[in-house]
């Protein structure tokens, strides 16, 4: 049921029953690296091409969240997923190996919680009764489309982010499958927000008026205040991003800076050279919400969480032609039952 | 209440982006850069003595010391050396001609997964050749500037 300006408010109360996560070399030994499901050391996963690499990664999420529940590929109604590269290829050769009725989606960093969102509304309309949400990125897939090759010697800005290497799955079930697991009450499709950034290497700028956007917007929608969540948790905005978002909720007069948190700055060692203003891509959310999150939320040190991935939708054709960055945030409402 | 809010022009938010971003440690670069790019300097040119003191004439001597840095830059970003110098180095590490190696050599080990032809031979110069375009352009026009002042003399 549609409330308020955009906000749907899922009546059936879909629950996500299980999460996965696989992560790279970087990422596995960053802060939050005991919580991940699966860490390789090798960025290759044993493959030819970091595009086959990225590939693997998926699949491994897939396959782990599949052994998890013990159940086949053939018993899961439908899958939502996507990643960053061209034509979606990471997720596309993935699913090549699964029969699943598979979804293809590009919302670029918010692509995790856009399927989340797309699986807990096919669920809580009843078209399905197991639904797959996934979303990867690959620090050298993404390197190699977006910025300048690997073995470049060049210096990156301070508000340059790092892309998370790795994927975050989530399976989507009815709330009638009884087990004590957090479920989706509501959610908040985004609208495109640009503010006129040019630069590729300050993406948090470019997102952050898209987060503010969402977030009051579905706070408005919900009539709910920010202290009702015990965490209101952005995707990649990193520092910089993290900062202004703040700003723009308190100009607004909401304080969200209590209840704040950022995957992009949480995932990295934010004083590793490489890493800059923090992490990104769609793995970010997707992993740091599989794995330390849903922990989180499942003991109940947190029982009211609004996810909010948000994606700057550019590519490197549109820069090169001078146009500013057009970015979405997409929000999802998690909440135990108490 | 109303829904539209951000209460900024473009104009304005790129201002307060502008104020808000971490600048770069300007000092620091610029000494870095000063040091690496001195330091590959003074390799070159010991290079280029080493062969004088070899009886090279001069000439010779520095295509020597300018081919051995070409190589250097090549072998040191095929072993995944140069990006980490250039992550400190900056400009320091992208102007000496190891820098123009480390453009050509990065590309060419990247697209090597998509083809001999259509991707590493399609895309060596991806970084280069702007480079190339625009020097060997510069160079002819300045040619003919010269022939020109010739012609009035």
């Amino acid at each position: 049921m549609k409330i308020g300006k955009q906000t749907i408010k899922l009546q059936n109360t879909p629950k996500i029953l299980e999460t996965s996560s696989a992560v790279g070399p970087k990422e596995g030994s960053g802060p939050l690296g005991i919580y991940f499901d699966i860490k390789c050391s090798d960025v290759f996963y044993g493959e030819k091409t970091f595009e086959k690499a990225e590939t693997m990664f998926m699949k491994s999420a897939i396959d782990n969240l599949l052994y998890k529940l013990n159940l086949k590929d053939d018993k899961i109604d439908y899958i939502f997923a996507g990643d960053l590269l061209n034509q979606c290829i990471a997720t596309g050769y993935c699913m090549r190996e699964l029969q699943i009725p598979f979804f293809g989606l590009y919302g670029a960093c918010s692509t995790f919680v856009e399927s989340l969102i797309l699986s807990s509304l096919f669920v809580n309309s009843g078209y399905g009764d197991k639904v797959i949400a996934a979303a990867s990125s690959h620090y050298c897939s993404a390197e190699r489309q977006f910025r300048l090759p690997l073995e470049h010697g060049n210096q990156k800005s301070p508000t340059a982010q790092y892309t998370v290497t790795g994927c975050g799955a989530a399976l989507v079930v009815p709330h009638s499958f009884g087990k004590k697991v957090p479920s989706v009450t509501y959610v908040t499709p985004g609208r495109i927000i640009d503010m006129g950034i040019k630069d590729m290497s300050n993406m948090g700028a470019a997102m952050a008026p898209a987060a503010f956007d969402t977030i009051i917007t579905h706070l408005k929608d919900t009539e709910r205040t920010p202290e009702y969540y015990d965490a209101i948790i952005t995707g990649d905005l990193g520092k910089e991003g993290t900062d202004i978002l703040i700003d723009l909720c308190r100009d607004y007069g909401v304080d969200i800076s209590k209840v704040h948190r950022d995957c992009g700055k949480e995932i990295f060692n934010l004083n590793d050279r490489d890493v800059n203003a923090g992490g990104s891509g769609c793995g970010c959310i997707a992993t740091v919400f599989s794995s330390f999150f849903y922990q989180e939320l499942k003991e109940k040190r947190l029982n009211k969480i609004l996810l909010v991935a948000t994606g700057a939708l550019m590519s490197p054709i549109s820069i090169g032609q001078g146009e500013s960055i057009p970015s979405i945030a997409h929000a999802i409402a998690i909440e135990n039952e108490v | 209440m109303e829904y539209d809010k951000i209460k900024m022009t473009e104009k304005e938010y790129s201002e307060y982006v502008e104020g808000k971003a971490k600048k770069s440690p300007l000092f620091k670069n610029i000494a870095f850069a000063f040091v690496t790019g001195g330091f590959i300097c003074i390799i070159g040119q010991i290079i280029s003595n080493i062969c004088i003191s070899y009886d090279i004439e001069a000439k010779d001597a520095s295509t020597i010391s300018v081919v051995s840095l070409i190589f250097l830059g090549a072998f040191l970003t095929s072993i995944n050396l140069y990006s980490k110098i250039g992550k400190y180095a900056g400009a320091g590490s992208v102007i000496p001609i190891t820098g123009f190696s480390n453009s050509i050599v990065a590309p060419a080990i990247e697209y090597k997964s998509e083809g001999y032809i259509l991707g590493l031979g399609s895309n060596m110069f991806k970084i280069a050749g702007p480079v190339l375009v625009y020097s060997i352009f510069s160079s002819f026009i300045v040619g003919f500037i010269y022939w020109l002042i010739l012609l009035v003399k």
